[in-house]
């Protein structure tokens, strides 16, 4: 059927249009200038980069849009890309206005093989292939296959001392009974009339070397306090029973994915995790009402010592931070 | 002695001591097509160029520790502050290095450059079908290299370790740590131990500089040297067939425009990192896992992940005591997987659908394959969807919206929109096609009204040319597959229902507008 149809036919390639650059010598000549005239302003282009060098990093200069800025910065970088830009640009001006545009055609052969060489190269594998025994050798084949299987072993082998195994670390913090909560920065213990209604603090556990804390603690260690009034609390008696004076105290590593979970929403008394929008009412402890996080973030219990500075009556109940395959596992 | 003539005496001298010239000659006069769309991996290229170059540069300042120092150097407001070498160091490229912040910048907005060409690239690659036979492991390879490229961005911001980038890595750990059975063993070994630890940054230092600019480089010359040994593919048009290919020589003409085409990127790569500022690290600060700046974002590439994390619902299942969070791993590993596993194999899922076994080096205009055009706007819909999602807090703040309806938005839309997406663009394409064809048959509207005696009022068409009339109608359009469930002598096939899903899905795929013939043009001169 398809036969009978006939298609629109090939007209071939267009009839070559030549340049006035082609015939004509003074547009020729023009274009050569122009090319010139490129490479020059990138040749000025390094001058400018060179001297801007030499200028103090506090000068500054008015740009429209951009405002003030700094000469030195601006002026390096404007003058390399002035630079670069225009060898490039007289490149191209040259190769289209002055090297030969004629499309030429080359051909193009079929990647497949005459169907001898095929055949021969066929041949070729199944003689390598019956010359080996392999397919004779079954006792051969699989203690090759055993052998080379377990040899990948030992790249994994070599590699088992890149870390320790996590044990139970995910799971402890530095929060013990009776840890003293101290500001961070400051490191100082906090008394319940230091934190207004309202306010929320980034509190740590007291360290005996403050200066020198490791960022593997404060992974795992960090604390918000927030204080409400007794009677915003939407908790059970067991859980307000771990709050004080309307002071709660949850972990600042996010349950989902372990960021710091840092914006408080003091009219909706939301928490929100920047990354990834977790939302989280401080009311009902820490309970996720939006987002993807899957558990509230862990409540730390607290209370005061004698001298009314606040500490924790217990360490953290659960693992802080993302969850792991044996979370909550013994 | 003129240039002409002491070029034939350097290639005298190579020739004499390698015997190359026949092959030299072959590949000077080598015939590459032009188009400004197969300057998109040329981009890709070059950037990657200035990438080894600007960060071959940062390396002899940059000091890839997590040391503890107490910074004292020129910038004023975080004197005195404790942080890693490696965030010092960095300020140290940025304040007291001349240059160093330029190229601090150009490394950087080059990465970007980077991935948007690996990206418009791919998309180019797709839309045409230029990955089909014999192309098919060059399009592995660049899946590859787009994959390679998303790992090796985020391992380069990741470096400064300032609040940001640490916050980056702590999002990354999760995810490791979220794999079910060996999740927390695999990323006490990636770290050494705990998170952050001291070890993570030397590490991801010399994956970073050596080992992933190494298979980067492989990759690379590999796909060139595909791309060189089977030629390149070109644009359908008159005179252009299977069998031919029609472009500039390689000497001179290719390699001016190549060459030159290299500067201009790397410049205007200069110019973009003269004026805009990016990634200003000494405003974020040093990492500290307690704290976190607002509108914390990826860099572009990774925005998309970064919205499907988002997007999940909070699922999580516990099983005999164990947690497995869903999610983390459905929009962190599963769907990425799929999507990059699907992409990989696209050209073997398109010959199967069609049977078609024949090499290809005329690309096709992508609205005469509609339906893999519709599939790559749904995939393209999906991402962009996802991409959102990713900056759902600064569209949020910058367009006074609820993120909360952003999120619900996009969690609806991430299911509705692509498909709604393919439905649109195939019916385009076919409405394209149609186009094309009343092109083809009734010419060009002219838009001159003529009266008719009679009062008629009709507008005069203008018959296209013989190479715009080739060019519209040159393409092929293969019927569906024939797959009887039973073969000749009428016996049921094996894989029935595979055979079925095959023949519906050919089916789809060849849907189209006949296109206009000379059969057709001779039926309506002859009326």
């Amino acid at each position: 059927m398809s036969n009978e149809i006939e298609a629109i036919k090939d007209p071939g390639l267009p009839a070559h249009v030549h340049r006035k650059a082609d015939h004509d010598p003074v547009a020729a000549r023009r274009a050569e200038r122009q090319v010139a005239a490129m490479f020059m302003i990138s040749a000025l282009g390094t001058v400018i980069m060179i001297a801007s060098f030499f200028i103090p990093d506090d000068v500054f200069v008015f740009v429209p849009v951009m405002g003030n800025q700094n000469a030195h910065q601006l002026g390096l970088g404007l003058g390399m890309a002035i630079s670069l830009f225009f060898i490039g640009m007289g490149a191209i001006h040259w190769a289209k206005t002055l090297m030969p545009d004629q499309e030429v055609i080359a051909h193009r052969h079929e990647f497949r093989s005459p169907d001898s060489d095929r055949k021969e190269f066929v041949d070729t594998v199944k003689e390598g292939a019956a010359a080996t025994g392999l397919g004779r050798r079954s006792l051969i084949k699989r203690t090759l296959g055993a052998a080379v299987g377990l040899s990948a072993i030992s790249p994994l082998l070599l590699f088992r001392d890149l870390g320790p195994l996590p044990g139970d670390d995910l799971k402890k913090t530095s929060w013990k009974k009776g840890t003293y909560l101290v500001t961070d920065p400051g490191d100082r213990r906090i008394r319940a009339s230091d934190l207004e209604v309202g306010a929320v603090a980034q509190v740590l556990p007291e360290s005996d070397d403050p200066e020198h804390r490791k960022l593997n603690d404060i992974a795992k260690d960090a604390v918000l306090l927030i204080r409400l009034r007794p009677d915003e609390f939407n908790l059970d008696a067991e859980r307000l029973s771990w709050t004080h004076e309307g002071i709660i105290a949850f972990s600042k590593i996010c349950s989902h994915m372990g960021c710091a979970v840092a914006l408080y929403e003091q009219t909706t008394k939301h928490l929100l995790c920047p990354c990834h929008q977790s939302t989280f009412d401080v009311t009902r402890a820490a309970k996720v009402i939006f987002g993807p996080a899957a558990r509230p973030l862990p409540q730390l219990n607290i209370t005061v010592d004698a001298e009314g500075y606040l500490v924790a009556r217990d360490p953290f109940y659960e693992p802080v931070g993302p969850s792991f395959w044996g979370r909550i596992s013994s | 002695m003129t240039t002409e003539h002491r070029l034939g005496q350097v290639a005298n001298y190579v020739d004499e001591r390698t015997g190359a010239a026949a092959w030299m000659k072959k590949n000077l006069q080598k015939v590459f097509p032009d188009h400004w769309s197969f300057l998109l991996g040329e981009v890709a290229l070059y950037s990657f160029v200035i990438l080894l170059l600007s960060g071959t540069y940062l390396t002899f300042w940059f000091d890839p520790s997590a040391r503890e120092v107490i910074y004292e150097g020129s910038y004023e407001p975080l004197e005195g502050v404790q942080m890693s070498a490696a965030y010092a160091s960095t300020l140290h490229i940025s304040f007291e290095v001349r240059g160093g912040l330029l190229m601090r910048q150009i490394h950087h907005w080059a990465a970007l450059i980077f991935m948007a060409a690996i990206v418009a690239h791919l998309m180019r690659v797709f839309f045409t079908g230029a990955f089909r036979k014999p192309r098919e492991a060059n399009w592995i390879i660049g899946i590859g290299l787009l994959t390679l490229g998303i790992v090796e961005g985020f391992l380069g911001y990741s470096l400064p370790d300032d609040l940001l980038s640490g916050t980056g890595i702590r999002i990354a750990e999760a995810i490791i740590q979220a794999i079910p059975v060996v999740g927390s063993y695999l990323s006490y070994f990636a770290f050494g131990g705990a998170f952050p630890g001291e070890a993570f940054i030397p590490r991801i230092y010399i994956v970073h500089v050596l080992l992933l600019p190494g298979a980067f480089l492989a990759l690379i010359t590999v796909h060139l040297m595909m791309v060189w040994y089977q030629k390149h593919t070109q644009y359908p048009g008159p005179g252009r067939t299977e069998k031919n290919v029609v472009g500039y020589p390689l000497m001179p003409v290719y390699m001016a425009k190549a060459g030159g085409f290299f500067f201009i990127v790397f410049g205007v790569t200069a110019f973009i990192a003269a004026v805009a500022s990016i990634n200003p690290i000494w405003l974020y600060g040093p990492y500290t896992p307690g704290q976190i700046s607002a509108g914390s974002q990826p860099d572009w590439y990774m925005g998309w992940l970064d919205g499907l994390v988002r997007m999940s619902p909070p699922i999580e299942t516990y099983f005999f005591g164990y947690t497995v969070s869903w999610n983390i791993l459905i929009p962190g590993l599963i769907v990425p997987g799929i999507l990059f596993t699907g992409m990989a194999l696209y050209p073997f899922i398109e010959s199967w659908i069609t049977g078609d076994k024949r090499e290809h080096h005329l690309l096709d205009r992508p609205r005469n394959a509609p339906n893999r055009t519709a599939l790559g706007a749904m995939s393209i819909t999906f991402m962009i969807v996802a991409l959102i999602n990713g900056g759902n807090d600064l569209i949020a703040t910058h367009f006074d919206l609820s993120i909360n309806q952003i999120m619900w938005g996009t969690r609806f839309g991430i299911f509705i929109l692509p498909p709604l997406a393919f439905v649109i663009t195939k019916r385009l394409c076919l409405s394209l096609q149609r186009a094309d064809r009343e092109l083809v048959l009734h010419g060009r509207e002219t838009g001159r009204l003529l009266r008719l005696p009679s009062g008629e009022f009709v507008e005069v068409h203008e018959p296209i040319s013989p190479e715009k009339a080739y060019l519209l109608t040159s393409h092929e359009q293969a019927s569906a597959l024939e797959l009887s469930p039973e073969d000749s002598r009428g016996v049921k096939r094996a894989g029935g229902i595979r055979n079925k899903l095959r023949a519906r899905m050919s089916v789809a795929h060849s849907e189209s507008v006949p296109k206009a013939t000379a059969t057709d043009l001779k039926e309506i001169e002859s009326h």
